[in-house]
């Protein structure tokens, strides 16, 4: 099979004139190849390629992998390999010849950089690797590094590819190589259309630097040129821009600048003078100007271009955004390709942030929907919600450390942050806020007050570093679609844990007993008092579930952020904002204002992207003015529930 | 007792004057004034404060003050201003804005932008005289601009830089960029009917964005670096910080006794009644025909801009101001500091921010000796913020009056008996006005 590929390869290149042997070769090059260099291991790797010979692979690995040696008494070269003797030897036709003791051999060791070069090489003899794997690796090397040189033994290679998957990446590879590289323009056009709007970021790769454009200025006939575009200076390029790139060419001399002016000045003081200008006048241009002026009278400094040449100079030539491709037909066929494929790429890209922003909205719903509890059906101000997503990331991380396993610890993380951030509300609900139900404001300030409290005792217990909290294996790598649209698997798991939590709380609200004497309770407490229902043993209840939910959340946004004690920070303002901007007390409204701030903020950082303060601050100005047209969110309360 | 602290002494004479029927505005004037006898005593303490600081001072006294000190005293009056400020809003009005110290901060970066620009300029200018060619304008703007923007990658002078060349214009600033946002925010947000804890989490938005915005490295004011070297007066280079600090002790000295003289004057009239009973029932008052949005949208602004004043003295004294000093955070602990000394009494401001501020500066600064527990020491360095916050939720639950409250109880005042009926929505607030009875 290789004989057969090298021999297509010769055909190929049309070297028959070169057909050497191997063993011939190497005589021929005996003191390139015993002392190789990078320079001179060129005509080397040439003539073996083209030698049509199978040992001219052997060989090249043999030498790559430092097991070729000469033998010290004839100078012949060998491949060799570990035998009891010293070496077993090869001969460079193939054939075993015996054996030797180390002394008498050479062992040739190439440098790191030389193997490189033997390394690529090769590439071309293991795309008809017998080895699958080696092949998909030698396709790989010419995918990340595509060279004209690749195409012909690819394409000798696609024929007696037997793997089918293998011989599509190869056929794809070889149309790729065959769009940039063919001498056909014909062919090459062909290459183009026949990826119609395909995503490929390599087909993407291989077609930009095709329309790749440099700006050209010429002052003859410019028929020879594959334009781009015509510029006019002073419109669409700047008139100074236009100069510079006539000076860089040498059409024209460099213009006079106001550094090099003032050096000029400086050295041509007389007498407290520059010409005919005192030197404490030189504190404006146009003076400045003058005095050079004079100088140049005088003939004491060179001529300088004036407006009027510089004007001059650029109206005598035109200005031309010329393609380093210089077929037109190939230009215009990728350009009509790209044009499909940005097209085809935006509909993706609008699906892939469409799915980001689905994913950040779940991220936030997650964060409010403890809060959708305490504040939006309570109506208690919770600022110490934040730490107690803070509490149950730090809970996933110490049950991490304890627990074997990331699978099994998460399993036990899950319902341990719930107990203790249960707890926690609950008791936080006793001591603080029972006493404070008529007094919204210094709710506010008194859960604040444990919120600095509490991230303080983070810092004292954890320090300031983050702590990593590891998610399991089987959520690591992202569901691939295309090259363009991907989503990772954990923020799958966040999107199902958030439809999981909106599917128990309605359960919770709709259907159970406990759920109904919460509504009841929060519509009127009195009345619900006197049905007999405790009103503070379900606000104690109440409360503490909506912090117990902020304890699951914390895990769940522990796993992909870090881990600390300003974790909860960075989510309480936008937590109140999806509860305010959704519409206090509907979970519905909570899921409508996670989904607008998500989508928004996506949204908004894909307009601007490299700026995410940007767009955080930009949706904050947008809640503002969206709350002045409905100052009760998204989903309002109506009737007797909306209480006052 | 002869002297009930900050309290109107009869509930019908009270109501008599402020009509203010019959007497001229003259004697109206100090009515006013002499119905809060604290004012008295807070202004005798802050003259006797500044002559014993002086006195103290390493400029002109015997220097037993270090400069530092002096300058961090001058920060606590300027910060005592703001919770003045903050107590007008909150504690008299009733809306907890969480989001003054934004204006504050903002007030700083205004008169920071002057001091930095012409700071730079005269040291530009320093550096090109010595070149043989006297400097170009264009040049020594363009050297301003890559000094102080070169540490964010720019040279250019970004437009909102426009008026820093001037000090007028840029205390016109100081005035007009906090102003006009906290009118516009004000605006938006009373028209609305946006009330109680949503404007306090709105008031909160405002500030992380705007603290957001200004953290960007292209927002035009340095990013995260902020500005720095603002203890350096341009044009004052001969003046030593021994002597430009007790300068500065003595702006914020005055400012604070003329914005509490100023503030007294408004909350003891018929203008401070209203924003009380807007405060303790805002529908009534809209009922009884008042204007409430407008109550609210003065009362908002003109704190805002004190604020903007503070900080505008506060900043020049730090050195250095930058996106984080108006974090939501601060603004939250202005509020609490008029909650410690005492919501809805001009003096519980000024006690509580001194008081916590300068407990906090003592706290964090090391100099608390730690508590040994054998098998633990207590770091005051890391616990001082556990303390606060707890010691934050023991006030709001136990004594709502805060340090205030302690007045009260040595002059023998009580909260009246409603026979069960709820205090209102501001409990600690609202005593101070019954408390006579």
């Amino acid at each position: 099979m290789r004989a057969l590929f090298l021999a297509v390869l010769l055909a190929c290149f049309g070297l028959q004139t070169h057909a050497d042997t191997v063993a011939q070769i190497a005589n021929a090059h005996a003191a390139d190849l015993a002392k190789p260099s990078r320079q001179t291991i060129g005509p080397v790797i040439a003539d073996l390629a083209a030698s049509g010979d199978p040992m001219a692979a052997k060989l090249l690995e043999a030498w790559g992998n430092k097991a070729l040696g000469q033998r010290k008494s004839d100078k012949a070269f060998f491949v060799l390999a570990p035998d009891a003797a010293g070496y077993a030897l090869t001969d460079l036709t193939g054939a075993d010849a015996g054996t030797a003791p180390k002394a008498e051999i050479t062992e040739l060791k190439p440098n790191a950089g030389v193997r490189g070069l033997i390394a690529s090489a090769l590439v071309q003899f293991t795309l008809s690797d017998p080895d699958p794997q080696r092949r998909a690796q030698a396709l790989d090397s010419i995918a990340q590094d595509p060279k004209a040189e690749s195409l012909a033994p690819l394409r000798a290679s696609v024929q007696t590819e037997t793997d089918p998957q293998l011989k599509a990446q190869k056929q794809r590879l070889e149309r790729l190589l065959i769009l940039r590289f063919d001498p056909d323009p014909a062919a090459r056009v062909a290459a183009i259309a026949s990826f119609g709007a395909d995503l490929g970021l390599d087909l993407r790769g291989a077609l930009n630097p095709l329309l790749a454009t440099t700006l050209v200025a010429s002052a003859g006939d410019a028929s020879q040129l594959n334009i781009a575009r015509t510029l006019h200076p002073g419109h669409d390029l700047a008139a100074a821009d236009a100069y510079d790139l006539l000076v860089t060419a040498g059409a024209a001399p460099a213009r006079l600048t106001h550094e090099a002016q003032k050096k000029a000045l400086a050295a041509h003081i007389v007498d407290g003078k520059v010409g005919t200008v005192p030197v404490a006048d030189l504190t404006d241009q146009s003076a400045r100007d003058r005095a050079y002026t004079d100088l140049e009278a005088a003939g004491t400094v060179p001529t300088a271009a004036t407006d009027d040449e510089v004007a001059a100079a650029i109206a005598a030539h035109q200005f031309y955004e010329v393609y380093a491709e210089p077929n037109r037909s190939v230009t215009t066929a990728a350009q009509a390709a790209l044009a499909k494929i940005s097209l085809a790429v935006g509909a993706m890209q609008v699906a892939d942030l469409t799915l980001d922003g689905l994913s950040l909205a779940a991220i936030y719903f997650l964060a409010a929907i403890g809060l959708a509890i305490t504040f939006g059906v309570m109506g208690v101000i919770n600022m110490a919600h934040g730490e107690f997503i803070t509490m149950g990331a730090y809970t996933g991380y110490v049950v991490q450390q304890i627990v074997p396993g990331y699978t099994a610890s998460l399993v036990v993380a899950f319902p341990l942050a719930f107990a203790l951030t249960f707890a926690a509300g609950v008791a936080l609900e006793r001591l603080v806020i029972r006493h404070l139900y008529k007094r919204p404001l210094e709710t506010l300030l008194a859960t604040f007050g444990i919120s600095i409290a509490l991230q303080q005792l983070f810092k004292n217990i954890f320090g300031t570093q983050a702590r990593p909290l590891t998610s399991p294996p089987w959520l690591d790598g992202a569901l691939t679609f295309n090259d363009v649209l991907s989503i990772s698997y954990i923020r799958i798991a966040i999107f199902a844990l958030a439809l999981m939590f909106l599917a128990f709380f309605l359960y919770l609200m709709k259907r159970t007993r406990l759920g109904l004497e919460v509504r009841a309770v929060t519509q009127n407490p009195a009345m619900a008092a006197s049905m007999g229902i405790n009103p503070d043993r379900i606000n104690m209840l109440t409360f503490g579930l909506g912090s117990g939910i902020a304890g699951i959340a914390g895990v769940a946004i522990g796993l992909f952020a870090k881990v600390t004690s300003e974790l909860g920070t960075d989510y309480i303002v936008q937590s109140f904002m999806t509860v305010v901007v959704g519409g206090v007390g509907n979970i519905w409204g909570a899921l409508a204002g996670a989904t607008m701030i998500g989508g928004l903020q996506k949204a908004i950082e894909w307009l601007n992207p490299s700026n995410t303060l940007a767009a955080q601050t930009y949706m904050i100005l947008f809640i503002i003015l969206f709350i002045q047209f409905r100052p009760r969110g998204i989903i309002a309360l109506k009737g007797r529930a909306a209480g006052d | 007792m002869t002297h009930p602290f900050d309290q109107i002494p009869a509930r019908s004479s009270g109501s008599k004057h402020s009509g203010g029927a019959g007497s001229g505005p003259r004697i109206l004037a100090t009515r006013r004034l002499s119905r809060l006898p604290s004012t008295f005593w807070v202004l005798a303490v802050l003259v006797i404060l500044s002559v014993a600081v002086t006195l103290l001072s390493p400029a002109f006294g015997l220097g037993e003050m270090s400069t530092s000190f002096v300058k961090t005293l001058g920060k606590t009056l300027c910060l005592c201003l703001a919770a003045l400020a903050m107590d007008i809003v909150w504690g008299y009005t009733g809306i907890l804005s969480l989001g003054h110290m934004a204006f504050f901060a903002l007030g700083g970066y205004m008169i920071g932008q002057w001091l930095m620009y012409a700071r730079t300029e005269e040291i530009v200018v320093q550096a090109l005289s010595s070149a043989p060619i006297p400097a170009t304008a264009t040049e020594v703007a363009q050297g301003v601009a890559t000094q102080i923007f070169g540490v964010v990658g720019g040279s250019d002078m970004p437009w909102i830089w426009g008026f820093a060349y001037s000090l007028p214009l840029q205390l016109a600033l100081v005035v007009a960029v906090p102003g006009l946002l906290a009118l516009v925010f004000g605006w938006l947000a009373f028209r609305s009917r946006v009330t109680g804890v949503y404007l306090s989490i709105l008031t909160q938005a405002m500030t992380l964005a705007l603290s957001l915005y200004l953290f960007q490295n292209d927002s035009g004011l340095r990013g995260n670096n902020g500005l720095s070297g603002l203890q350096n007066v341009p044009g004052l280079g001969a003046v030593t910080q021994d002597v430009l600090s007790i300068w500065f002790f003595w702006a914020s000295a005055l400012a604070l006794a003329l914005a509490y003289l100023g503030l007294t004057w408004i909350i003891s009239g018929k203008f401070g009644s209203v924003l009380r009973a807007i405060r303790d029932d805002e529908a009534r008052v809209r009922f009884l025909g008042y204007p409430v949005e407008v109550y609210k949208l003065f009362v908002f602004t003109l704190t805002a801009v004190i604020c903007a004043l503070a900080g505008a003295l506060y900043y020049p004294q730090a050195g250095i101001i930058n996106p984080a000093e108006l974090a939501p955070i601060a603004s939250i602990y202005l509020a609490v500091w008029v909650a410690i000394g005492g919501r809805g009494r001009l003096y519980g401001a000024v006690i509580g921010a001194a008081f916590v501020s300068l407990l906090s500066s003592w706290f964090t600064g090391g100099r608390a000796p730690a508590v040994p527990l054998g098998f633990y020491t207590i770091d005051w360095v890391d616990w001082w913020q556990v303390l606060l916050g707890l010691s934050f939720v023991a006030v709001t639950l136990l004594a709502p009056k805060g340090i205030g409250g302690l007045f009260d109880r040595a002059l023998g005042l009580h909260t009246p008996n409603r026979k069960g009926a709820p205090l209102g929505p501001a409990e600690g607030a609202l005593q101070e006005q019954e408390a006579v009875e």
